[in-house]
């Protein structure tokens, strides 16, 4: 029994360090020497909310720190493993290391803004990196989540002008799940009113769970006995769900479907015809313009005087924000070969199971 | 099935009540009825009237149910396992991340590892796939559960711990990537219009079944005359015998009489106007099968009169002579096990792997349990009585989506029902008791 209870706490032991060793290599991302071109010995400092998810990574760090490296910039960062309140303390730690401006991916748009306003007070001013900061003092750098919404809708509505649309949204607590529907709707409305459209079903749904978007989608085919003609989900995950739920009553591909992020498995039923539009947020781009930004800004610049700014109005505080609003793209299968051009997909991922002659990129 | 409960009178003969003033509980009593079994049913059938009156004659479809019987079965494969947990005064609450991880996993070695070695959609790719997954399921469960028995960790604090590490695991797997499409064998175990076994078939299981009730019940009777226990009321033998044959083949019945959707069948190249039976979902044979093994280990194997004296009495069980602390281990593999089968039910149903599985499902699990009778202070619990637990909770939630009510408010009622169903099982237990 003593032999057991010695195996099964070396076995703790080595989970454990297998788990601390994963997380060394994501914390301190590479410094990159400074002072290279601009001449200026500037550190911008980056507190993630929660590092561990593939984008970050893989698409933003290497975008902000190319950012950076033009300008000559020093780049160091923290992570807040999805703690709002370490996320507080990292930002005063960033302070104290030296950083002259800071990029922040909020955990909680409220929580961190006592933080921010500190930072703010000590001369440091502050990039609102992906997620919004409710504080009017930060610049806001993100893609336009309403105008995701708008192209979703858009592509939808193109195929299908008339008809049943069911909608299912995402996490009813988080702020982009009404944005995005809220482009949607902006673009339906019209032809909601005039009766073109009818909004058949309509549902938040939890984490943005596939399978739960899955369940509710069975219950509105069930409810409507199949009469839809156009889902408009939120994001790729939820599309999934849907097209699951389209495939068992024979309407995949049949049906309009909308998504958002351009993740390999949406882009690949773009391919195949069973999902019509993921919106692409080419997270490269974003990053770019945040480093940039996050430089001019330590460099002294004012908010107003940073390029390619409009004006943001906050949903809980009504805050004028100064933002930078990137303009996400819709993919469709006429435009496949932007994410394959651009590397964010293999061609034989993207065209797994696609019949040849269908689509241009896969020939 | 009521071997368990404490409403199951002993085998006293001269205990059955006789004469006029009989209580409704004396009767069951004296049928050996399991009460709590008979109430749940009624509140089901309550639940789910009122919700075809609600969504306007919806819900009491065909169609309806057999999505129902689909949407349960992920959580009722879990909750067969969850009810021996908490019998045993355990809990683990790693399930939801536990079947991401081993979820993705098998989604993995159908999409990316096994194609590499031996092609896409090979014959025996679903077989390797879900048996590594079942396999996986166990060890990890079982290494928890040695943590728990063997270094005394409470099970509240590893399994927690497991909710986070399975959760990292199954991003790090693929790095948050969704991994699809899923093998073509392998997502029958999901269901959808080819995972079913036919109308034909379908009616073969349900006069099986009904063969196997009445079978039973011929050998449970035999065996008491045997002994000189006192039997039921002949008459009474027979109406349940009846009931539930006659529930059985009408659940059939009802299913059959979902047809596989037009678009479909055409492409299959039936004649237009065709009615093709879809019948069981394997999803949910996988779940009746689950059901009715784990009940018979949970009330004719020794393993399963450990587990429940265990967790009546602890210390007794280990003075008693029991191996408590390998029953322990068995009893969180045995979880595991489940978990990896739901897993596989789960991402051939979503035709997708994706880390974000099962989110906040150990809690959907416990519910289910809890609602089904299960008693946080251990020994009492039913197998059965778990999965209709898992289907109120199913019903409520799809009833609501019917009706179009909001996510939150969801949340709201089925926290309302999990507390309201306990404290009334907790107030009719106190009174039977005294």
């Amino acid at each position: 029994m003593r032999g057991a209870r010695v195996w099964a706490i070396l076995g703790v032991m080595i989970l454990v360090l297998a788990a601390c060793g994963d997380d060394g290599d994501g914390g301190d991302g590479g410094g990159g020497g400074g002072g290279g071109g601009g001449g200026e010995d500037l550190t911008i400092g980056v507190s993630w909310n929660n590092y561990n998810e593939e984008r970050w990574a893989k698409w933003d760090e290497p975008a902000i720190k190319e950012a950076l490296d033009a300008a000559g910039a020093k780049y160091i960062s923290s992570d807040a493993g999805s703690s709002a309140e370490q996320q507080l303390s990292d930002v005063e730690n960033l302070i104290s290391q030296g950083a002259d401006a800071l990029l922040i991916l909020a955990q909680d748009t409220e929580a961190i803004v006592p933080a921010v306003q500190s930072a703010l007070e000590q001369g440091v001013p502050v990039v609102a990196y992906d997620r919004l900061i409710e504080d009017p003092g930060a610049l806001y750098v993100t893609f336009d989540n309403v105008e995701v919404g708008r192209l979703q809708a858009q592509a939808v509505y193109e195929q299908v002008p008339k008809g049943n649309y069911v909608f299912i949204k995402g996490n009813s607590a988080d702020p982009n799940a009404d944005f995005v529907h809220s482009g949607q709707l902006e673009v339906l409305q019209d032809a909601i009113d005039s009766g073109d459209i009818v909004n058949v079903g309509e549902s938040y749904t939890d984490n943005w769970d596939p399978a739960v978007a899955q369940t509710n989608m069975e219950q509105f085919l069930t409810e409507n006995d199949n009469d839809v003609q156009a889902v408009v989900a939120s994001n790729d995950g939820m599309a999934g769900g849907v097209v699951a739920a389209l495939e068992a009553q024979g309407l995949a591909g049949e049906v309009a479907v909308s998504g958002q992020d351009g993740d390999l498995a949406a882009l690949n039923r773009v391919a195949l015809g069973t999902q019509t539009v993921s919106v692409w947020k080419d997270a490269r781009l974003l990053g770019n313009a945040a480093g940039e930004a996050a430089v001019l800004l330590a460099q002294g610049t004012a908010l107003e005087e940073i390029p390619d700014t409009v004006i943001f109005t906050t949903p809980v505080n009504s805050y004028d924000m100064t933002s930078i609003l990137l303009t996400p793209e819709a993919i469709t299968q006429d435009n496949l070969d932007v994410v394959v051009d651009a590397g964010w997909i293999a061609t034989d991922e993207l065209c797994q199971g696609v019949k040849s002659g269908t689509v241009d990129v896969c020939g | 099935m009521a071997k368990t409960d404490v409403s199951a009178a002993g085998p006293l003969p001269e205990t059955a009540p006789t004469g006029a003033g009989r209580s409704i509980g004396d009767v069951f009593r004296a049928a050996e009825i399991d009460a709590r079994l008979v109430g749940m049913i009624l509140a089901l059938a309550a639940i789910w009237i009122g919700f075809h009156i609600l969504s306007g004659g919806i819900f009491l479809t065909p169609r309806n149910l057999w999505n129902l019987s689909v949407q349960t079965a992920v959580v009722a494969i879990m909750a067969t396992g969850m009810v021996l947990v908490i019998v045993e005064r355990h809990i683990d609450l790693s399930v939801g991340s536990l079947m991401a991880a081993v979820g993705m996993v098998m989604g993995l070695l159908q999409s990316d590892w096994l194609p590499s070695a031996i092609g896409f959609d090979h014959p025996a790719t679903w077989v390797i796939a879900l048996v590594a997954g079942l396999v996986l399921g166990a060890v990890i469960g079982g290494f928890q559960g040695v943590v728990v028995a063997y270094v005394g960790v409470p099970s509240f604090i590893v399994t927690l711990g497991g909710l986070l590490v399975w959760r990292g695991v199954a991003w790090w797997l693929a790095s948050g990537q969704t991994i699809a499409p899923m093998d073509s064998n392998f997502r029958l175990l999901g269901g959808g219009s080819e995972g079913t076994i036919g109308g034909t078939w379908s009616w073969i299981v349900g006069v099986i079944a009904c063969v196997g009730v009445v079978a039973l019940q011929m050998q449970r009777r035999r065996e008491r005359a045997r002994y000189g226990f006192r039997l039921r009321p002949m008459g009474i033998e027979v109406g349940i015998a009846a009931g539930a044959c006659v529930a059985i083949l009408a659940a059939i019945a009802v299913l059959n009489r979902y047809y596989l959707p037009p678009l479909l069948a055409e492409r299959r190249g039936a004649p237009p106007g065709a009615q093709i039976s879809l019948g069981l979902a394997y999803p949910v044979l996988i779940t009746i099968g689950v059901t009715i093994l784990m009940t018979v280990l949970a009330t004719r194997r020794r393993f399963g009169r450990y587990v429940y004296s265990i967790g009546g009495n602890p210390e007794a069980a280990e003075l008693g002579g029991i191996k408590t602390k390998r029953t322990v281990v068995k009893t969180f593999a045995l979880m595991g096990t489940l978990v990896g089968l739901a897993g596989a039910v789960q991402i051939a149903r979503l035709n997708a792997a994706v880390s974000s599985l099962g989110t906040g499902m150990e809690l959907s699990v416990i519910a289910a349990a809890v609602i089904g009778g299960t008693s946080f202070s251990g020994g009492i619990g039913t197998i059965p009585g778990a999965v209709l637990g898992a289907l109120v909770m199913q019903s409520l939630v799809s009833g609501m989506v019917l009706m179009g009510i909001e996510a939150p408010l969801q949340d709201i009622v089925v926290g309302i029902v999990l507390v309201s169903a306990v404290a009334i099982d907790t107030t009719i237990r106190r009174r039977t008791a005294v």
